[in-house]
């Protein structure tokens, strides 16, 4: 069985080197949440360092356990995130499989994704003592209040603050407003690429999505994102055109919830094509689609409201429904629900969403980093018996 | 038409043959550590035991599915237990499977898996877990369901690890508990951890008891207790597995 492969792939392969050479030469960089509004980096010119990346880097090429390994060594548990754990062990080993991230110059954590990051970046921290910027923004469990966004919004000032000070360099209003353009359209281009597998037979699976996702996630703010998701819809459009889908027979449509199995992303897309089965979408890539307002004449509100009304800081009521949006929009006949050890904002409150949603679903345990908790006989059979469920 | 079903679990692999859809052999062996001569083995055996040498197909399900290479096709146990069970019980609606290994719930509609659900990182309510207290008590495996019988009262297990709820039977044998209440305590622990589990799914009757464990008449009881509902047991709850599995190679 060989796996369709993107073009697309090979040039994120290039801008993501390319990313990760800059932050060696980088004269100012910030350690930053996935979750964080990067806009203010990038607008000053700073270097952001994705921990979260680099984690996720490490589990594709399979060196989750032995990073791990110099984390657990200093007594942090392995109940810990996978994430974190391999980043301070990455730390700690004073190398990785991209030769260690660069010294930070300061760290920039947003609870938008989960509370963890509080601890992780207190500890790096400690251990670089560098400063630490905390964006705290307030669990929505039914409605944004406008006073959860005045909290938010008065930080991101203080937070810019912050940055003048440690970096002695000044924010341009007109600078900041351009780079969040360039994000919003960034945002837009990489939304249409997802949107394309709306088609059927879909053109893409949440695997080429995974993949493909780094660009949005480090670079949004530049120009990288605008052009590579024109170019990697271009690629879509003529899969479409030529009515070719990503799985030959696509048969079932399906769709992940959670942070993707990274050292067994191949093993998945392998296993669901051989079986005429298309995760056509997943909650994890389609967390980074949205602005909900670009109000120019307050740019920081329009942040403070974006940031905060992350799909991992809402009530399950409304992550149900951003669901079921995903399974009607993309026509999903079922729902492959990753409980994943590591991520516990993301998998707490799974099998309440298994009542909630409105297609079957089969849960499976894995963790996005750490192989040692994959049990593939076990993922097997269940994945097998949701599929002949389905069919 | 003659067509086999082979099972083959963690514990042990079952194999049955159906002649025009009539079971007319079957044979349950321990699994060896080699899962494809285990699956030569009790093919073999149950050839003999029918007197043919070759049948028109084979579907193979259970953990080692994927080791029978002689068989046409896999299908997983969720869905051999499932059509095996309606086999022996046409008005089942509910399959609980306590397997070697793991244990499962399966919810049935108009003759097909609607939903189900497993155990997962933990054996805990599972064959294993009456293995393990069988041993610490030294008594059979076999002998565990006419012991919990004889119970004066259940001493509460309360550790839901098997590795924990196992130092906790050595302690209660060593405070003088009777050996009787702490088998039929084994008994409850288990029945209460498959219930939370079955729960998740629903539970309507009627409700099916498979796998090696429903032999046991003190866990179909204390199961029974936990749901509040009426159990039923095939005539050969082991093969039920090996039926399904049968019945889709006639399919």
């Amino acid at each position: 069985m060989t796996l369709k492969k993107l073009k697309a792939t090979d040039r994120m392969k290039q801008i993501m080197g390319g990313y990760y050479m800059m932050g060696k030469q980088a004269e100012v960089n910030g350690w930053i949440t996935s979750g964080a509004p990067v806009e203010l980096l990038y607008a000053m010119d700073i270097y952001p360092v994705y921990p979260e990346n680099h984690g996720a880097l490490i589990g594709a090429a399979k060196q989750g356990p032995h990073f791990s390994d110099f984390a657990e060594k200093r007594e942090f548990s392995r109940d810990l995130c996978s994430y974190a754990r391999c980043d301070i062990g990455c730390v700690f080993a004073g190398t990785s499989p991209v030769g260690g991230l660069p010294k930070p110059t300061f760290l920039f954590a947003c609870n938008n994704i989960c509370n963890t990051v509080i601890k992780w970046y207190q500890v790096l921290s400690r251990i670089f003592n560098v400063p630490l910027f905390i964006l705290d923004t307030p669990f929505i469990r039914k409605d944004l209040k406008e006073s959860y966004i005045q909290y938010v919004h008065d930080q991101l000032y203080e937070f810019v603050d912050f940055l003048e000070k440690t970096t002695g360099r000044e924010l341009s209003d007109s600078k900041l407003k351009e780079t969040l353009i360039k994000s919003v359209q960034g945002v837009n281009g990489y939304s249409e690429v997802l949107k394309m597998a709306k088609n059927k037979p879909s053109p893409l699976t949440c695997f080429d999505a995974f993949l493909n996702m780094a660009p949005i996630v480090c670079l949004r703010g530049t120009d990288y994102p605008i052009e590579f998701y024109a170019e990697m819809k271009k690629e879509l459009v003529e899969r479409v055109e030529r009515g070719e889908g990503a799985v030959e027979n696509e048969e079932v449509r399906l769709l992940w919830d959670n942070i993707p199995v990274w050292y067994r992303l191949r093993w998945f897309a392998e296993f669901f094509a051989d079986r005429n089965a298309c995760l056509v979408a997943d909650t994890y890539t389609n967390a980074w689609t949205g602005f909900i307002s670009m109000d120019k004449s307050d740019v920081f509100w329009s942040m403070a409201e974006t940031y905060t009304f992350s799909y991992l800081n809402i009530g399950i009521e409304h992550t149900a429904e951003a669901i079921n949006r995903l399974i009607d929009y993309y026509d999903v006949d079922g729902v492959v629900i990753h409980s994943n050890r590591s991520c516990k904002p993301y998998s707490f409150g799974q099998y309440e969403l298994q009542k909630m949603i409105d297609v079957p679903s089969v849960v499976i345990e894995a963790d996005m980093v750490d192989s040692r908790v994959f049990s593939e006989a076990q993922v097997e059979t269940r994945l097998e018996a949701f599929l002949e469920m389905l069919k | 038409m003659i067509v086999a079903g082979i099972d083959v679990g963690s514990l042990t692999a079952k194999c049955v043959l159906l002649k025009d859809g009539e079971i007319v052999a079957y044979k349950v062996i321990k699994v060896s550590p080699n899962l494809e001569e285990t699956a030569e083995k009790v093919f073999g055996e149950v050839l003999r035991e029918a007197g043919i040498d070759k049948v028109d197909k084979i579907v193979a399900t259970g953990y080692g599915r994927n080791k029978v290479s002689f068989a046409e096709r896999t299908v997983t146990e969720i869905s051999c237990h499932a059509k095996g069970a309606l086999f022996f019980i046409p008005t089942a609606r509910t399959v609980i499977d306590i397997g070697g290994q793991d244990s499962k719930v399966i919810s049935i509609e108009n003759g097909k898996v609607a939903e189900f659900v497993m155990n997962d990182k933990c054996a805990a309510g599972t064959g294993r877990f009456l293995e393990v207290m069988a041993s610490a008590l030294h008594l059979k495996i076999e002998e565990l369901g006419d012991i919990a019988e004889r119970a004066e009262g259940a001493t509460k297990i309360s550790s839901t690890c098997t590795v924990f709820a196992e130092s906790e039977v050595i302690s209660h044998l060593a405070s003088g508990e009777r050996v009787e209440d702490i088998v039929a305590g084994i008994h409850e622990a288990i029945a209460s951890r498959i219930a939370a589990m079955a729960r998740r799914v629903k539970v309507k009757p009627d409700v099916v008891l498979t796998g090696g464990v429903a032999k046991n008449k003190a866990m179909k009881r204390a199961l029974e207790r936990e749901l509040g509902m009426e159990i039923k047991i095939p005539a050969e709850p082991q093969i039920v597995g090996a039926v399904g599995a049968a019945l889709f190679a006639m399919s």
